[in-house]
């Protein structure tokens, strides 16, 4: 059954209409609200599912239908709601409704104002559940700015210490770079003749269509804004600075929601919108982005070699494994042979581009475990000093182990889910810059030195060193149940990747071969296809 | 030249159809006189409270705009000239004077809530409420330079009376006073670049079908003239600069922006977001029409000048809304941070104005076809009435909420909003929608304001290169924007209540009035569509 409008529009909102009936609630009925959350979560990743199970694996497009399905919203602007799926955007749509679901089981640590809590928390769920099924950029941007204002609230209310400086900190950022993006829109409506529809304008840049078309110096100034913006999000190396205060001083779901869910917006930006459109500009910048990319890893992997809070540590392993999100979209090397630019390696680069895309969902699924892990010694302790834990293996035995699965997971542990994304982006660099790849793959020794340090200093040894020891009690049954969700999830990703490459191959085939084209419509003489054996999986 | 016997004939043939135009403003000349009537006959009103009589005429008022604007899209919109061309009846007019009107009823609603003024001095406020704005209302269908300046100043004069209304309080009589003092410098400067200008052009008329008019002079004046050589050119930029200094002044902009937060501090909230507000619609309204007199005509008349012209708007309206985000940084008052922020949103209209002036000055010049200038003209148009409309809503409703809150904990101050977010969540939920709205956040209407205007802009930078500089100048103020309007909801939903703080209650219907204000915001973002066509169309007449 094809889904249609009013099914994907549902699975948007069913979220916010669950907020608007939670305004009703009674202010006392705190455990009526969680749920009631935990109940509209569930249904929408129900839904999600369904969505899933109606994707037509062999014909990659954008589903449902060949152009999404749309309804006209602002007719005198040819802004039209438009929404639509295909092998890129199913999977986050999965990871979000996932994410959110265990997001609010781990919301009973929430201790006051319950019922603001969570009717932000629904309001945010739309919000992302919107950007990843927009095919209108219009629709995009609106939904991308919709999630700020709860993510403000959830930190600035809900938060630590330092919250208020962390959440406007986070909105200032995430608003700037939209602002960018907002240029690099109307850069795009006025050169296509007035259009949003981010289908028609991928094919624009592929020069496909008769009348339009957009020269190099457009595409490369609007990959520029266009990084820039999905860049904040990710977020790389310059720009990540917002990260570690937001994840921080963050409530634990929502810090889940951010690492595994809002990071993954920018990497979904960039897949999306920055590279189909502008397919000279992300050639024109490759370089720069494979250097981003790995300056992200390593610095990321020292910064959270230095940290001693035990959340800031997490974040700061984001920064590094979001890198290799960023440098497996860009190895697409080209070679200048007898004065023509040709484009070398496109498997590797196709491969690449699938490690980066399944590296999102690793890293979704393995740093909201981190998070969450981080989050139920912190309800207990009221700490984080890493300096201060110690021996939690003893008291904690069913924790400290999910715990250790978890952070393996992230490590990169072959047969977890960290593991492919990794190998995948280090291999398909190797052939862009050898250099470049080894020092990838360098990282992955400084994120294992990290994280065993840690886990030496939190979980082993003979006893606990920090305050509040007699609050430390065994996982409770909801908190285990989460625990095991995320741990099985990494496994399951770990030893059948297929599951997700089945899914995102054929898109992202799709978008290689449209990337070519735009470089073949912008003057680029291609190579003939050399390499025919196939690295893609 | 029609001797003065024939004119007067037209103009008493032409009555009843120019009194049938005029009906609002004498709707609301009526609701004035029954208002004074009413306190000299006995005591009809302690029967009748004046807010009430206020209440009814400007609802009526409101009908009356209401019909003509529907009137007008009805029957092929055209404009018509009345009073022997002093003024005009178009689409553009009705629907600025419809702003006017819908805004009074709400003034009038929210004064009635808050208690200000006292039953005692209702009919005078109310009689100056209404003066001020039959004066805008005035402004907002000129049609010649001596409406413009009566309108302008029957505008003022009782905004300079209703910031003083306070009687006793120090701070309310400087701030009467600066206004004063202001506004009487402006209208001179102004007065006198109107006496150069129709000296240089030999007629008043801005535009007409049947008179000779600014522009058909302008032609004849300038025809075959290019650059500021001559000294008749350099007259006509000068009379045309003085003017621009009286408009300036009352749409607050950089440099004549002084009064702004003194008057608006000093004057009660309600009056701030009546002045923030209306007189903004109105003197925007007259730019228009006074810019279109110049560049609005067939064929650009000394391009140059007038492109030059549009930049110079264009860098005031950067510097405006710049200074104005910057300023409301280290504000403690709210009064005074929404006087600043409604300084840079003069600004970001101001940027559709100059973007309009531009490309009807330069669009031929830079080889736009005629159909590309005319749409994209329409376009700023489209975004300057859309922004003012949402505008309405959105300032009316934080000064509103500022009142509200006032009359509960007695401060203005930011800080004695602390904690309300929690006890008064109606008033404080409609200001978060309201501020999120100012910076220009989807999905509410301010955001779509800001992108017509932005995308107007931009598709004129093909005319201009400084337009891609206001752009960018226009989008970092957006993100700057954004670090003031959140200190006053950080104070309400973040910092905890003071542990002294009397604790707040609102009253159900204080409640509902916000949420009536903050609603047409949120509707706007998500449901433009609507207001965008009439826009459209009351822009396709003013800008063929």
């Amino acid at each position: 059954m094809e889904p249609s409008l009013s099914f994907l529009s549902l699975l948007i909102f069913l979220p916010t209409i669950g907020a608007l009936l939670l305004v009703g609630f009674n202010k006392k009925a705190v455990d009526a609200m969680r749920f009631f959350t935990f109940g509209v979560t569930f249904l929408t990743f129900l839904l999600s599912i369904v969505l899933w199970n109606s994707y037509d694996a062999s014909n990659p497009g954008i589903q449902p239908a060949a152009n999404g399905v749309s309804a006209e919203w602002i007719a005198s602007w040819n802004i039209h709601y438009r929404l639509g799926y295909d092998g890129i955007s199913l999977p986050l749509v999965m990871l979000t409704s996932f994410t959110s679901m265990l997001a609010a089981l781990a919301s009973w640590s929430i201790k006051k104002l319950h019922k603001g809590y969570f009717i932000l928390f629904l309001l945010l769920e739309t919000g992302m559940l919107g950007v990843f099924l927009a095919l209108d950029f219009f629709l995009f941007y609106v939904f991308w700015e919709v999630m700020l204002l709860p993510m403000y609230f959830l930190i600035g209310i809900w938060g630590g210490p330092r919250k208020e400086y962390a959440a406007i900190k986070f909105f200032l950022y995430t608003l700037a770079g939209s602002v960018l993006m907002l240029i690099a829109m109307l850069m795009f409506y006025y050169g296509s003749g007035g259009n949003f529809n981010l289908l028609e304008l991928a094919s624009i840049a592929q020069g496909d269509s008769a009348g339009h078309s957009f020269d190099e110096f457009t595409q490369i100034v609007a990959f520029v804004l266009l990084f820039i913006g999905f860049a904040i999000k990710v977020p790389s190396f310059p720009f990540h600075t917002w990260l570690p205060d937001a994840h921080v001083e963050a409530p634990t779901p929502i810090s889940m929601i951010l690492a595994g869910v809002l990071l993954k917006m920018g990497g979904y930006g960039i897949i999306r919108i920055a590279f189909p459109l502008c397919p000279v500009g992300a050639q024109y910048a490759a370089y720069w982005l494979v250097a981003i990319g790995v300056i992200s890893i390593i610095y990321g992997a020292f910064a959270a070699l230095a940290q001693t809070d035990f959340k800031r540590l997490v974040a700061y392993s984001s920064v590094s494994h979001m890198g290799y999100v960023i440098l497996g979209m860009a190895v697409w090397s080209i070679t200048t042979e007898n004065g023509t630019v040709v484009t070398a390696n496109r498997d590797h680069w196709l491969m690449g581009m699938n490690g980066a895309m399944f590296q999102m969902i690793a890293h979704g699924v393995s740093s909201a475990g981190m998070f969450f892990m981080v989050g139920v010694i912190y309800d207990r302790v009221h700490h984080r000093d890493l300096n201060q834990f110690g021996g939690l293996a003893g008291k904690m035995p069913l924790y400290s182990g999910l715990a250790a699965g978890i952070f393996f997971a992230g490590l990169g542990l072959p047969g977890m889910c960290g593991f492919i994304g990794e190998v995948f982006v280090v291999l398909s660099a190797w052939s862009f810059s050898p250099l470049l790849a080894i020092v990838a793959a360098s990282g992955v020794i400084l994120t294992a030195g990290y994280i065993l340090w840690t886990m030496q200093r939190v979980y082993l040894g003979s006893e606990y060193k920090g305050p509040h020891e007699e609050d430390i009690t065994p996982m409770n049954a909801r908190e285990a149940t989460v625990g095991f969700v995320l741990l099985g999830m990494a496994i399951f990703l770990g030893v059948y990747p297929a599951f997700m490459f089945d899914v995102m191959g054929g898109s992202m085939e799709n978008l290689v071969d449209s990337m070519e084209a735009g470089l073949q419509a912008a003057g680029y003489v291609l190579e003939s296809a050399t390499q025919q054996a196939s690295l893609a999986p | 030249m029609s001797s003065f016997g024939d004119q007067l004939d037209s103009l008493i043939g032409a009555l009843p159809s120019s009194v049938c135009h005029f009906s609002p403003e004498l709707a609301l000349s009526g609701t004035i006189v029954v208002l004074l009537l009413m306190r000299l006959f006995g005591s009809v009103d302690r029967w009748i409270p004046p807010y009430f009589t206020a209440l009814v005429g400007s609802l009526v008022a409101l009908g009356l705009c209401g019909s003509q604007l529907l009137d007008l899209l009805n029957n092929g919109a055209q404009s018509e000239e009345f009073f022997n061309g002093m003024l005009v009846f178009d689409p553009f007019g009705a629907f600025v004077r419809g702003l006017l009107a819908l805004f009074l009823v709400l003034v009038v609603a929210l004064t009635v809530l808050t208690g200000i003024p006292d039953r005692e001095d209702g009919p005078d406020f109310y009689a100056l409420l209404f003066g001020s704005t039959i004066g805008m209302m005035i402004m907002a269908s000129a049609n010649h330079m001596l409406m413009f300046f009566m309108g302008v100043e029957m505008a003022s004069v009782p905004s300079y009376a209703m910031v003083g209304f306070l009687k006793g309080r120090k701070q309310s009589s400087e701030a009467a006073f600066k206004y004063v003092v202001y506004g009487a410098g402006a209208a001179g400067v102004m007065l006198y670049g109107i006496s150069l200008l129709m000296g240089l052009l030999g007629t008043g008329t801005l535009a007409s079908e049947t008179m000779p008019d600014m522009a058909t002079n302008l032609q004849a004046a300038f025809a075959g003239t290019t650059g500021i050589g001559g000294a008749a050119s350099m007259t006509l930029l000068l009379a045309v600069l003085m003017v621009l200094v009286g408009l300036a002044f009352k749409l607050s902009l950089v440099p004549f922006h002084f009064w702004c937060p003194d008057a608006f501090q000093g004057a009660s909230a309600e009056v701030a977001g009546f002045l923030s507000v209306g007189s903004k619609a109105a003197a925007f309204g007259l730019l228009v029409r006074f810019c279109l007199a110049f560049v609005g005509g067939e064929g650009a008349v000394l391009p140059e000048i007038f492109t030059g012209f549009g930049v110079a708007l264009g860098v005031m309206a950067c510097a405006t809304v710049t200074f104005g985000n910057l300023a409301a940084y280290s504000q403690t008052n709210a009064k005074r941070l929404l006087a600043y922020s409604t300084i840079a949103h003069a600004g970001y209209m101001l940027m559709a104005v100059s973007a309009l002036v531009v490309v009807l000055a330069g669009g031929a010049g830079a080889g736009m076809s005629d159909a590309v200038i005319s749409e994209t003209a329409q376009r700023c148009v489209e975004g300057l009435l859309f922004y003012l409309f949402v505008y309405l809503f959105m300032n009316l409703g934080a000064f509103a909420v500022v009142a509200l809150l006032r009359n509960q904990t007695y401060s203005e101050e930011i800080e004695s909003f602390n904690g309300l977010g929690w006890q008064a969540p109606a008033l404080c939920i409609c200001m978060a929608i309201c501020a999120f709205s100012l910076v220009g956040l989807p999905p509410l209407g301010g955001f779509w304001g800001k992108l017509v205007i932005f995308a107007s802009v931009f598709k004129t930078g093909d005319v201009h290169w400084f337009m891609y500089v206001m752009l960018v100048i226009g989008g970092l103020n957006t993100v700057f924007s954004l670090f003031y309007y959140i200190r006053m909801l950080k104070a309400m939903f973040i910092t905890p209540a003071a542990e002294d703080a009397r604790p707040v209650e609102v009253p159900a219907a204080i409640g509902n009035y916000a949420l009536l204000l903050a609603l047409p915001v949120l509707l706007l973002g998500i449901f433009p569509t609507w207001t965008t066509n009439l826009a459209q169309r009351v822009s396709e007449v003013l800008v063929p």
